[in-house]
């Protein structure tokens, strides 16, 4: 049992064996092309390509956490983002601490937008915050106490679906406009930018950058080991038929609302934690992160991926994301209108993503040897 | 409380109302230990709603629903009750479609269904050995791979109640096992149901009156709400308010 036959059970899956492969390709490569290869060369990666994939794997987390609540146990969650904003914040608190004296004001304690709005100390909830090990615990306690209390309800009333999905965007809503306000100490509408470093280290330094991305992969492969444990665990099981007939679970004996919960909290949490590795890489965090157009993104890259494999999703926030870097380079004025075209093709023709689409094939070719897809299961 | 001990299900002077409609109507019914009892009654006499008040997920205006000589089941939750061993057929065959045979069965194992326990869970010989057991009484020894989505209907409605049997429940609540089946798989499902009772006590509401003939020794008849008639099968037929029932007055 325990961690080893974890790392076997992913092994024996082909899915997980790209995702993680590739995982570790870029975890190898990402530090010789940027610091071995000379800039000169066209195979050297730089800072911006660092931070593009840095920033393409923390919304593969977040597609991660998505897929593992709606894929596996039906969640439509369109206010994702939320969490992953405010891991991003406890990340950017942190960060506006470290930036001490060094500030614009040079104020030692007050980050400088605090300066401005002529405030004399530090509000309560910004204490702490110069530890990192602090900012650590809040990145994951914040979005988790959030999630455990808004599922707590919600579960508990038994709001499913299309209503759980409305109120989630009503959530992510309403901290965009409290992120907004100046008087929440959030820097409003501005967030919070100009970090210098992170315990320490040079976040302008492409060394740092490297560190950064390299940490994102294991994190990103972590999640995902931990989220496939999950699914195939009983309890997976459970998820998945709380998803196609919930109170038939709840008649078995089941406390269907407290099986949402504790997921919905392991979502949240990693959600966060994406959020956090997001921040220090980008270099800004404000209250945008929160609207409700990012939560239905980040759904999207799940569906065009292939919901319900984890990997499907991950692969999906990279490719969506890539388009979305072509096409707001290209023709700015047609993403969204692509990035809707793109969800109801893949709802029509693609039910189940590329992944699907992708797997079919493969089947195709092996003659139907498998018929893993059409009714048969290998034996576990 | 009860004036005749030793039953397991007592059901007494139950009303339901829904927008002032009275679904259940002052109903009163015992069934016994290790019983076969089927229920029949036109549609709309209170069979569906008296199954979803024994199961918590309907709350009755008034009366009391005791499960055997201490256990008050109004004051239970669904999964509650259903731990405390009385488990559900629905009229519509509800398995788990993307999981197997086998995975449905493991579901509806008896024993600890917490989220933690489950998240750390893994099969014990016994357990499987329970399952493959399950699997050969409900005839599906042959495909426990397969998809629940791709079983037949028959099998599905068999699948559903061998989770029920999974559940280890003293009483097993069956609604319309035989609805949308072949003859033959009717008779499979009478001959299933038969060698239930005893172990278990078994209550069935149906339609088909030649199934309930087939399976039933006593039967009850709802009408309105409440019982109109209760006995053997050619007694209940004999009875003028259930001719009037049936054949309309």
């Amino acid at each position: 049992m325990g961690k080893n036959m974890l790392w076997i059970s992913a092994w024996k899956d082909k899915g997980s064996r790209w995702f993680l492969g590739a995982l570790a390709l870029l975890f190898i490569a990402a530090p010789i092309l940027n610091q071995l290869v000379p800039a000169s060369s066209a195979f050297h990666l730089s800072t911006y390509g660092l931070t593009l994939i840095g920033k393409y794997l923390c919304y593969a987390l977040l597609a991660l956490t998505i897929d593992l609540i709606w894929g596996y146990c039906g969640i439509l969650s369109l206010g994702h983002a939320a969490f992953f904003a405010l891991g991003g914040y406890a990340m950017g608190m942190y960060l506006m601490r470290e930036i001490g004296p060094r500030g614009v004001y040079g104020n030692p304690i007050l980050p400088d937008f605090m300066v401005f709005l002529n405030w004399k100390s530090l509000p309560w909830f910004w204490h702490g915050f110069n530890h990192f090990w602090f900012a650590v615990i809040m990145i994951m306690l914040v979005p988790a106490a959030l999630a455990f209390v808004f599922g707590w309800l919600a579960f508990r009333s038994r709001v499913t679906g299309v209503y759980l999905s409305i109120i989630t965007q009503a959530l992510t809503y309403a901290l965009m406009l409290a992120f907004f306000r100046n008087d929440m100490g959030f820097g409003g509408n501005n967030g919070f930018t100009d970090f210098k470093d992170i315990l320490g280290f040079d976040l302008h330094s492409d060394r740092v950058h490297v560190a950064l991305l390299m940490i994102t992969a294991i994190v990103l492969a972590v999640s995902y080991l931990m989220c496939r444990a999950i699914v195939e665990s009983r309890a997976g099981r459970v998820l998945r038929a709380i998803r196609d007939a919930e109170s038939r679970t709840r008649f078995l004996g089941y406390r269907v609302e407290s099986y949402k919960l504790w997921v919905f909290v392991f979502s949240a949490i990693l959600a966060g934690i994406a959020g956090a590795l997001y921040v220090p890489q980008i270099g800004i965090i404000n209250p945008s992160e929160f609207s409700p157009i990012n939560s239905i993104e980040a759904v999207v890259w799940v569906a065009v991926g292939g919901r319900g494999t984890l990997y499907g999703a991950a692969a999906g926030a990279v490719l969506v994301n890539y388009a979305k870097t072509y096409f707001t380079t290209a023709i700015p004025e047609a993403w969204y209108y692509a990035l809707g075209a793109l969800f109801v093709l893949v709802t029509l023709f693609l039910p189940s993503g590329i992944i699907g689409l992708v797997r079919s094939r493969t089947n195709k070719q092996k003659g139907l040897r498998m018929q893993s897809d059409k009714g048969e299961r290998p034996i576990e | 409380m009860s004036i005749r001990p030793g039953k397991i299900l007592y059901i007494e002077n139950l009303t339901v109302s829904f927008d002032g409609f009275k679904a259940l109507n002052e109903l009163t019914l015992y069934v016994d230990p290790g019983e076969l009892r089927c229920i029949i009654g036109p549609n709309g006499a209170g069979k569906t709603t008296m199954m979803d008040v024994i199961t918590g997920k309907t709350r009755p205006d008034s009366g009391t629903v005791w499960f055997g000589d201490n256990l008050n089941l109004l004051a239970l939750s669904e999964p509650e009750i259903a731990q405390a061993g009385i488990g559900r057929k629905f009229q519509k065959p509800t398995v788990f479609e993307q999981l197997t045979v086998f995975e449905n069965l493991e579901l509806a194992l008896a024993g600890s269904k917490t989220f933690w326990n489950t998240l750390l869970a893994r099969i014990t010989p016994a357990q499987k050995k329970r399952i493959y057991e399950v699997l050969d009484i409900i005839g599906l020894a042959q495909q426990p791979q397969a998809l629940g989505g791709t079983l037949a209907h028959g099998q599905k409605q068999w699948l559903e109640i061998g989770m029920l049997l999974m559940q280890e429940p003293q009483l097993l609540l069956v609604d319309e096992p035989v609805a949308g089946m072949t003859p033959q798989e009717i008779e499979r499902t009478a001959a299933l149901l038969q060698s239930l009772a005893g172990k278990h006590s078994v209550v069935v509401v149906e339609h088909d009156m030649d199934f309930v003939r087939s399976i039933a020794k006593r039967v009850t008849v709802l009408h309105e709400g409440r019982v109109i008639a209760e006995g053997d099968m050619d007694q209940v037929q004999k009875d003028p308010r259930v001719i009037e029932v049936y054949l309309g007055g």
